[in-house]
């Protein structure tokens, strides 16, 4: 449980880590929160020459509003998201969903952009991030430039940042009106990633569904969005009948990997639970109960 | 005349046995200020890091090491080729077999040791070990041992592929180790063609692993100049691993002295001698330094010591009132690449004979079977008494079964069966004699604590409803304190174990003792027998474990054995001062010593108020005024060997609700009634039982190790390995019965691993229940929610 040897450089604004990554480039690493990496090195699946922690770069950290959009730095942590009063009544699901990432020491270590910018498809930010419809703040020498969640992963570990680029921050439109929101997660225990988990966030018009977006975690290889699910409930009021024929369409678009949690089947069905529940709790939410 | 307050003032001034004094142990551990064997910093160490296999079966062709010895700071690298010379490249096993040290030409199983690299520091170790070339040609494997037994399967063992026989009897195939058979197998057979009802059932008992806390390790320093080799390690038997290593290396057991600091946790998996203590004695022993060798995570889960791994078909003949005529029990042990399991010598299947239970049976039959897989070796008993758990859950399943059979109430069923109080002492069919035992009370105080009919109406009532509530029950009989040196030995030393009692002129006490304390909290409860015994306060009684230069010769502590054997004797050394003090106080007193009563912490003189001396007085006495022809002091030794096994019972009632869409299991309640006897500190007694239970749920809920078919370990780390946190874990609800063993000296059985052994068929027992009336017999743990859903969607339960 020893990684090999590299160099560490702490440095203490973004312009100089921007530098040092494209100093060393595909030998170099960012290190967040390190809850992924540093096991990954301690394993020696990841030997990278040089790491580049941006635990002193302050632009990178804090919650704040603009424009109707919450921006959230990349460095921000797990335990800054579920103490953040902004987000609780502008952005709930990410504090729910934070909530049941890994445990207390973890969260206070672990960062939104760690979790995202690393493309694991077991993480949980990926399908809030889709859920949420935010987009992504990507920095690098030539300068910044967003792009949308919906489209940046590319595959595991596989996803639209260069390797010359950080992702700096996340922008997160605030909810409206009636808006009800759900991350409901099944895990084997304390600590695990999700077997399946659902994040649900709609808005209400009266009894009619005027928006939904749902998205999964854990089975494919990138986070999803269940678009067809999505646009079987929007204009409609949603009962029993329409949550289960969302389900089964859930079901269609899930692809996950066979390990230890489940087998396809398993999580396939389970993908589809964590959806019903979702969607149930995302509408009592929203019609205030 | 003392007044009954001032007696009981001075009775609770001992804090001695039954008083519930918190932990001397703890202020340590909660400052952190423990000190484990890796905190250990002797000047001049180097590390060792171990090369593994990553192939479960593979030839090795060769090994290259000029790369690793380049690498500055790689002091050496180990081989067999290295070891071969000092014939330690292979070592004997505690069950007649022998075990590669590192791996020999070939490699076994997933992880096996292949060489040892070490370095002036672990840092350049763990890079040297990575610089070392290996190169394989990989072998079929085989994990499951009824596959292991095909007449094609591939060979694992070549060394012994041609002997008939591997250290325990014949053998009748490549990879077949030995067959063990107990009981009346005529007797039996006749009981079950005659008999009214049947019932057959297959279970298995997974590998798991008892992952304590710290992982094993060691430091082994040799002292070139004076020829003496100290070993620091995290042993539950140092003792016998001084022998062991005396008898590996040549050296005499004078020069060797082992250390067991303060270990976190043990659980059966620090029992063992492993390869990596062999190479880092050796590496010592050549270099002149002292060499640590501490496990990762993954080694310790993946290389040392599992357990279980018992495939299981019981049978049962009863008549149609379900009174039990007969059990016949065939097992197919799985022991992994060597026969390395820790049990004592003669019983190569343990005290799995238990498996009778708390009924009385009147004939049995009993054949285990070893077999040789590629997976890691050993098989110990992890919180158990050599196999008792698998004899546990074997015996409580067949009786769930047999209820389900006959439709009768898995409560009423057991009732029927028990051995009943007035049949104390008993023979079991197969031959153990349980000292004492009370079941029917156990049993019938649980049923009313939970109010158990309403629980079996409210589990009729959900049913109804497609809900799924299961109820299960274990009334378990351990058997534990190895135990009677007739009967039980390790490598041919009896297993008594020993203890050295001195009491100091102003009355305090330091005492010694062979076993060594992994979490029992002994420096706590040995002192409250001392003080109940003595009549001198616990406070001032120090215990010291563990150190091979200063101890009395023990065989350690595993298998509930401490308070039975160790318990016992210091009980008796204890007395032997109580009886030097009396000759002292008479003489004292200038009386005879029959005019002298004891009294909690005094001798009086019968009759004469006023007339006493104290044990502290009698004490300053010892050193400085005693009888004509008495040695000064107060000293006692003792080494007791034990006239039986102590035979410790519980009744534990679990209630589970499952979610039938998930297949999660949420355990309601859990009461568990346990009798150990005599209790020596109730708040021990509760922290033990709790963290039992904890274990008992792990196992039966997550615990496994999962191999796939090529023999890779896919639960390598505690993300796949599961051990519950706070958050997991029920809450326990403890009630006790005091039924004392009649040949201990204070009445003591043995508990703390009771709650694992009863906990885990009770908690299986309650999720096989939750699907009873649809006819499921049984299911295969550990009951994660993808386990049970596989159950739950089979029977298309989770429809909507």
């Amino acid at each position: 449980m020893i990684p090999a040897t590299f160099e560490y450089h702490a440095p203490s604004n973004l312009k100089e880590a921007i530098r040092l990554l494209g100093e060393h480039n595909s030998g170099a690493k960012i290190l967040a929160g390190g809850h992924s990496l540093l096991p990954m090195m301690k394993l020696r699946f990841a030997a990278p020459a040089h790491l580049i922690d941006l635990n002193r770069v302050p632009e990178l950290k804090g919650i704040r509003e603009q424009g109707g959009m919450i921006r959230i730095g990349a460095m921000t942590t797990e335990n800054e998201i579920i103490a953040s009063e902004l987000l609780r009544t502008k952005c709930p699901l990410l504090p729910e969903a934070a909530r049941q990432i890994a445990d207390p020491q973890v969260r206070n270590c672990g960062t939104v952009g760690g979790d995202i910018a690393h493309g694991d498809p077991g993480n949980d930010h990926p399908a809030i991030a889709l859920a949420t419809e935010a987009s992504f703040v990507l920095t690098g020498p030539k300068g910044e430039r967003t792009v949308a969640a919906d489209g940046f992963f590319l595959g595991t570990y596989s996803t639209q940042l260069q390797a010359d680029e950080i992702l700096t921050e996340i922008r997160v439109p605030a909810i409206g009106k009636g808006t009800g929101w759900a991350y409901c997660k099944l895990k084997r225990k304390t600590g695990d990633f999700a077997t399946a988990a659902a994040a649900v966030q709609l808005q209400l018009d009266g009894n009619t569904c005027k928006k939904i977006v749902i998205a999964l975690t854990n089975v494919a290889p990138t986070a999803l969005k269940a678009k067809d699910a999505a646009a079987l409930l929007t204009g409609k009021t949603i009962d029993d009948k329409l949550i289960e024929q969302a389900a089964q369409k859930v079901m269609s678009i899930c692809d996950p990997a066979e390990d230890l949690r489940g087998d396809r089947e398993y999580k396939t069905h389970m993908a589809a639970e964590m959806t019903r529940r979702a969607i149930r709790l995302a509408l009592e939410r929203a019609k205030g109960k | 005349m003392a007044t009954t307050a001032e007696r009981v003032e001075r009775e609770a001034k001992l804090e001695g046995v039954g008083c519930a004094r918190k932990r001397k142990e703890d202020p340590r551990f909660i400052q952190g200020k423990g000190n484990y064997v890796d905190d250990l910093k002797l000047p001049g160490t180097v590390f060792g890091v171990v090369v593994r296999s990553p192939y479960a079966h593979a030839r090795i062709k060769s090994i290259n090491k000029d790369k690793a010895l380049k690498l500055p700071g790689v002091l050496a690298v180990l081989t067999a080729n290295d070891l071969k010379p000092l014939k330690l490249h292979w070592m004997p096993t505690l069950a007649g077999d022998v075990q590669a040290v590192l791996a020999d030409e070939k490699v076994c199983f997933q992880y096996q040791e292949v060489a040892m690299v070490i370095a002036e520091n672990r840092y350049i170790a763990a890079d040297g070990a990575d610089l070392v070339e290996v190169e394989y040609e990989e072998l079929p494997a085989v994990v499951d041992p009824h596959k292991a037994l095909e007449p094609n399967a591939p060979v694992i063992r070549d060394d012994i592929k041609d002997k008939k026989e591997a250290g325990q009897g014949p053998r009748r195939h490549h990879n077949h180790i030995f067959t063990w058979e107990v009981g009346d197998k005529a007797g039996t057979d006749k009981v079950f063609q005659s008999a009214e009802v049947t019932v057959k059932q297959a279970m298995v008992n997974p590998r798991v692993h008892p992952c304590p806390l710290e992982t094993c390790g060691c430091v082994a320093s040799f002292d070139k100049v004076r020829g003496e080799l100290t070993v620091y390690m995290t042993s539950q038997a140092p003792h016998v691993i001084r022998t062991v290593v005396s008898l590996l290396s040549g050296l005499p057991e004078s020069k060797i002295r082992v250390v067991s600091p303060d270990i976190g946790g043990g659980f059966g998996n620090k029992v063992g001698v492993y390869p990596g203590y062999v190479c880092a004695i050796v590496a010592s022993i050549v270099l002149g330094r002292p060499v640590k060798w501490i496990e990762t995570r993954i080694e310790n889960l993946a290389t040392t010591a599992f357990a279980r791994d018992y495939h299981l078909v019981g049978e049962l003949a009863a008549d149609k009132n379900g009174r039990i005529k007969a059990l016949r029990v065939n097992v197919i042990a799985d022991h992994g690449a060597f026969n390395s399991h820790a049990q004592p010598t003669k019983w190569p299947a343990g005290l799995f004979s238990i498996c009778t239970g708390s009924y009385d049976i009147p004939v049995a039959h009993v054949k285990v079977d070893g077999v040789y897989t590629n997976k890691a070796p050993g098989g110990v008993a992890y919180r158990c008494s050599f196999r008792v758990t698998e004899a546990v859950h074997l015996i409580e399943r067949m009786i769930d079964v047999l209820a389900q059979k006959l439709n009768v109430d898995k409560a009423e069923i057991r009732m029927r069966n028990f051995i009943k109080r007035e049949q104390f002492p008993y023979t079991s069919a197969l031959g153990w004699q349980y000292d004492s035992g009370d079941y029917h009370t156990a049993l019938k105080k649980v049923l009313d604590a939970v109010n158990y009919p309403a629980l079996r109406k409210e589990q009729e009532e959900k049913r109804k409803r497609g809900e799924l509530m299961g109820i299960g029950l274990c009334t378990f009989t351990e058997i534990v304190g190895a135990g009677p040196t007739k009967a039980c030995d390790i490598l041919g030393i009896g297993m008594f174990d020993s203890a050295e009692i001195r009491v100091h002129p102003t009355g305090s006490v330091i005492a010694r003792m062979g076993t060594i304390t992994q979490g029992q909290g002994h420096a706590t409860t040995y002192a409250q027998i001392i003080a109940s015994e003595l009549g001198l306060p616990s406070e001032n009684i120090q215990i010291e474990e563990g150190d091979t230069s200063t101890a009395p010769y023990g065989l350690g502590t595993y298998g509930s054995r401490s308070t039975p054997v160790g318990g016992a004797a210091t009980a008796m050394a204890a007395r032997k001062i109580r009886d030097k003090a009396r000759k002292i106080a008479a003489h004292l007193l200038e009386v005879p010593e029959g005019d002298l009563e004891w009294d909690i912490d005094r001798f009086k003189v019968k009759g004469v108020p006023g007339q006493e001396k104290t044990m502290k007085e009698i004490a300053w006495a010892a050193y400085n005024n005693v009888p004509e022809g008495m040695e000064m002091g107060l000293e006692a030794v003792d080494y007791y060997d034990p006239p039986n096994f102590t035979y410790p019972f519980g009744a534990y009632l679990a209630v589970v609700d499952i979610d039938r869409y998930t297949g999660e299991t949420k355990v309601r309640r859990f009461y568990a009634l346990d009798d150990c006897g005599t209790r020596i500190n109730p708040m021990i007694i509760e922290g033990q039982i709790h963290g039992g239970l904890t274990e008992a749920f792990a196992v039966a809920m997550g615990q496994k190790l999962e191999f796939d078919e090529g023999g890779n370990l896919l639960s390598n780390s505690l993300m796949d390995y599961f051990v519950p946190t706070a958050a997991e874990t029920p809450k326990w609800e403890l009630d006790h019965t005091v039924t004392k063993s009649p040949h201990h000296p204070i009445g003591a059985k043995g508990v703390a691993e009771s709650p694992h052994v009863g906990g885990i068929p009770c908690l299986n027992n309650a999720v096989v229940d939750a699907f009873a009336h649809l006819g499921v017999t049984d299911m295969e743990m550990p009951h994660t929610a993808y386990s049970v859903w596989k159950t739950i969607h089979k029977l298309g339960l989770d429809k909507r």
